[in-house]
């Protein structure tokens, strides 16, 4: 039988330079998870100005003057706007990479190797945003 | 017996689910982005071209899919985090009841929306 001990609080970030690679991927997975799910209800009430589209003069909807169309093509003309959907995405990546780095541990695969794995998902996330920044970035001006 | 490294109920579903959602989100959640950035772009984005997507009984089920299964991993989520960070005893309560509410609410707006471009009306109030 293994020896039993208090663990304590998981968090306990008062000790992050003694974190290793799988404690840093825990961080970072909570991290992103706490801004997707802040950005998915922003993301609804944001798209809810369709409920005032849909109720509107269908010549208003047609000539793309609706609140939907409008407030979404506003938003997207703004720099920071942009740079933040490129954070959005760059957030997403890493959740979807070493979710499915853990989905693979959870199914005992790859558990020995579950650091570099993490260093894999780090590198893919990076090349994926810096690729995407020239479409994410399109059409707008400073 | 060796330490268990989990908020989870040991044998509980809500493990299994988050695994089962998390499985589904991979694949839509990078779809959406790859569809609505890649495939068409944000500052293109009109009432009618969204309108014309959700009026496909495929993509409409599959956005409510998303929102359910997204609004359950993300909830579900916090919830475990904050349990990881020491919420016990009444406060857990309050915070079950404060995410439930918060789910509901999300739940209810996502669908009034999706219906709003589908053009569903299911009840007068939605």
């Amino acid at each position: 039988m293994s020896q039993s001990y208090d663990r304590g609080l998981i968090e306990d970030f008062g000790r992050w330079r003694e974190f290793s690679a799988g404690m840093w991927a825990w961080i970072f997975h909570k991290f992103t998870g706490w801004v997707l799910i802040g950005y998915l209800f922003t993301h609804v009430a944001v798209l809810s100005t369709a409920l005032t589209s849909a109720s509107a003069d269908p010549a208003t909807v047609a000539a793309n003057q609706d609140l939907y169309t409008q407030t979404i093509q506003a938003l997207e003309s703004l720099l920071i706007v942009r740079i933040l959907e490129v954070g959005l995405l760059a957030v997403a990546v890493f959740h979807i990479l070493n979710g499915t780095r853990l989905l693979l541990v959870d199914l005992g695969l790859g558990l020995g190797s579950q650091d570099r794995s993490f260093y894999a998902s780090l590198i893919l996330t990076g090349a994926i945003v810096v690729a995407s920044v020239p479409t994410f970035l399109a059409g707008v001006s400073l | 017996m060796a330490e268990r490294y989990s908020s989870f109920t040991k044998g509980g579903r809500l493990w299994l689910w988050q695994r089962i959602t998390a499985a589904f989100l991979i694949v839509v959640l990078a779809f959406h982005f790859f569809l609505l950035h890649f495939v068409h772009h944000a500052d293109e984005v009109t009432f009618a071209m969204s309108a014309g997507r959700m009026q496909q009984w495929s993509y409409y089920s599959l956005m409510i899919l998303f929102l359910v299964t997204a609004t359950f991993h993300g909830v579900n989520g916090v919830y475990n985090a904050l349990v990881n960070a020491g919420l016990t005893g009444a406060k857990r309560r309050v915070i079950q009841v404060v995410l439930g509410v918060a789910s509901l609410l999300l739940l209810v707006q996502g669908v009034r929306t999706a219906n709003a471009w589908a053009g569903i009306d299911l009840l007068p109030i939605l």
